[in-house]
């Protein structure tokens, strides 16, 4: 993780928590969270966690291919309203999709 | 404005306790054939909740263990908990207001929990919660969205006053077509369309769709809608709003996307006696009623039992409001099939528990299956309905038991 991301998840963090003092405990469970280390996950770190865990991600590995990925993080833009860069977004799928998709036949 | 402490004293002393250390996850594991595709979630504490099985953090999807389902109602602190937005506030019940508004409302009125409890009759209805995705984590092929087992759904007496007699009380115009509930979670992103959802008039006149205050005797756990939230007994727990604030009865179609978008089914792949036609569009509809069901509460796969030892088989079965007719049971994979003995009959919108009993006469692995029948007919098949979100999985139930 690089200076500005973990500075990122930080604020990100910091904002949760004024936001629900009561699930304090519920969050620093959520920070455990490990995601599957490849190129990218600092995107999704920054950028998923903002709106919910990263254990979405996770317990939606194997079932969708990287049309399906892009298709889902395009949903997250266009009707959810992530501050996702269009630029960011194949980074995004690229990881969703190898470290979270569909085996291939 | 939601209040932190008053809630904090609502729970009591011993959840206070239990802040810090205490609500780290307990690492309990769900077994079992069936359950293997989803035993990877752990059991989990949610503030105020027993352990739960945790699909998410945040928003909080937490789904009951099947085993508390052999109690005929679901205790409150089991309660299974779905959220689809995760800015959740703590209301504060005596600053709370529910504003009835919309274009076909006559008098736009506000009321707070004490006029609504002193203006209108109180009733009370049980009736089964369970989540139009309950299951998804079963489809195949996959579906994509929370992956539920069997627990995203509880069974429960709900008190509070009839949406019928309060927005008779404000009145509203000729041509009100749909009511719109809306619940004091908020997207945490503000271009995020906040969760907002309608009824047809027909169905929020039903005298026994309820704005309800408690469960089971208590009020509302603050995780299943304190201080108010929307009964619809009969159909998916989709439009049993929480935190209920605001109710808009429109002479329009509501158009958000948790109406137009999302919860949807193919047109015509699943029955229901009325369709929500004004959300009715060229493919799709709202997914509406329950659809009939049954679930094996007190045998899981890989159960041993005893040859010739006599077996007490428990379940429980539901359906969208017109009653439970029968339950068959199958212990050699469907060749043959028994009525078991329906039990205790709480009205027509709670869950029936059954029982059935057999001793087992050979030795070796058994597949013991279960269906049931409503009043109209209706039945579990072997066949999933295939339809994109996984909503409405009733498929015939398969528990593979040994005997030795």
């Amino acid at each position: 993780m690089n200076k500005s991301t973990a500075l990122s998840a930080w604020t990100t963090t910091l904002r949760l928590l004024c936001l629900f003092a009561f699930s304090a405990a519920a969050l620093a469970e959520e920070n455990t969270l490990k995601l599957q280390e490849a190129p990218g996950k600092d995107l999704i770190e920054t950028h998923c966690r903002t709106c919910h865990s990263l254990d979405y991600i996770e317990m939606n590995a194997g079932i969708l291919d990287a049309a399906g990925w892009k298709k889902s993080v395009n949903k997250m833009i266009d009707v959810m309203g992530a501050p996702i860069l269009p630029g960011e977004v194949p980074g995004i799928v690229t990881y969703l999709h190898q470290s979270y998709g569909k085996a291939r036949e | 404005m939601p209040q932190r402490r008053d809630f904090l004293k609502g729970l009591g002393g011993a959840t206070l306790a239990l802040a810090g250390d205490a609500l780290m996850p307990s690492l309990a594991r769900a077994v079992g054939g069936q359950y293997d595709a989803l035993a990877a979630a752990p059991l989990e504490l949610l503030t105020g909740k027993r352990p739960l099985i945790r699909r998410t953090y945040r928003p909080p999807n937490f789904e009951t263990p099947v085993h508390y389902f052999n109690e005929v109602f679901t205790p409150n602190d089991a309660f299974f908990v779905r959220y689809h937005l995760a800015n959740i506030p703590l209301v504060d019940g005596k600053s709370w207001r529910l504003r009835v508004e919309g274009d076909a409302v006559k008098n736009v009125s506000e009321f707070s929990l004490e006029t609504l409890l002193r203006g209108f009759e109180q009733v009370e209805i049980a009736a089964v919660n369970q989540c139009a995705g309950n299951r998804r984590g079963l489809f195949e092929p996959r579906a994509p969205g929370v992956q539920w087992g069997h627990g995203a759904m509880g069974n429960a007496r709900w008190s509070g006053v009839r949406l019928a007699d309060v927005l008779r009380r404000v009145g509203f115009r000729n041509g009100a077509l749909e009511v719109a509930f809306d619940g004091a979670d908020a997207p945490l992103v503000a271009k995020t369309p906040d969760f907002i959802k309608s009824l047809p008039l027909w169905k929020a006149l039903d005298e026994d769709t309820i704005i309800a205050f408690e469960m089971n005797g208590e009020p509302l756990p603050h995780w299943n809608g304190y201080p108010a939230r929307l009964v619809v007994p009969g159909w998916t727990a989709t439009y049993w709003v929480k935190h209920l604030v605001s109710i808009r009865v429109g002479l329009k179609p509501y158009d958000g996307f948790w109406m137009s978008t999302a919860y949807r089914v193919p047109k015509g792949a699943f029955l229901a006696t009325r369709e929500f036609s004004s959300q009715t569009g060229e493919a799709n509809t709202p997914v509406t009623e329950l659809v009939v069901n049954s679930l094996l509460t007190n045998v899981k796969d890989h159960d041993e039992f005893l040859l010739h030892r006599q077996i007490e088989v428990k379940g429980i079965a539901w359906d969208g409001g017109y009653g439970i007719q029968k339950v068959e049971v199958s212990k050699d994979d469907g060749r043959s099939w028994t009525t078991a003995e329906l039990d205790g009959d709480h009205g027509r919108y709670s869950w029936r528990p059954w029982s059935f009993r057999f001793a087992p006469l050979e030795k070796g692995n058994h597949v013991l299956l279960a269906k049931a029948t409503n009043r109209n007919g209706d039945t579990q098949g072997n066949k999933l309905i295939l339809n994109p979100a996984g909503y409405h999985h009733n498929l015939v139930q398969r528990v593979r038991f040994n005997v030795v």
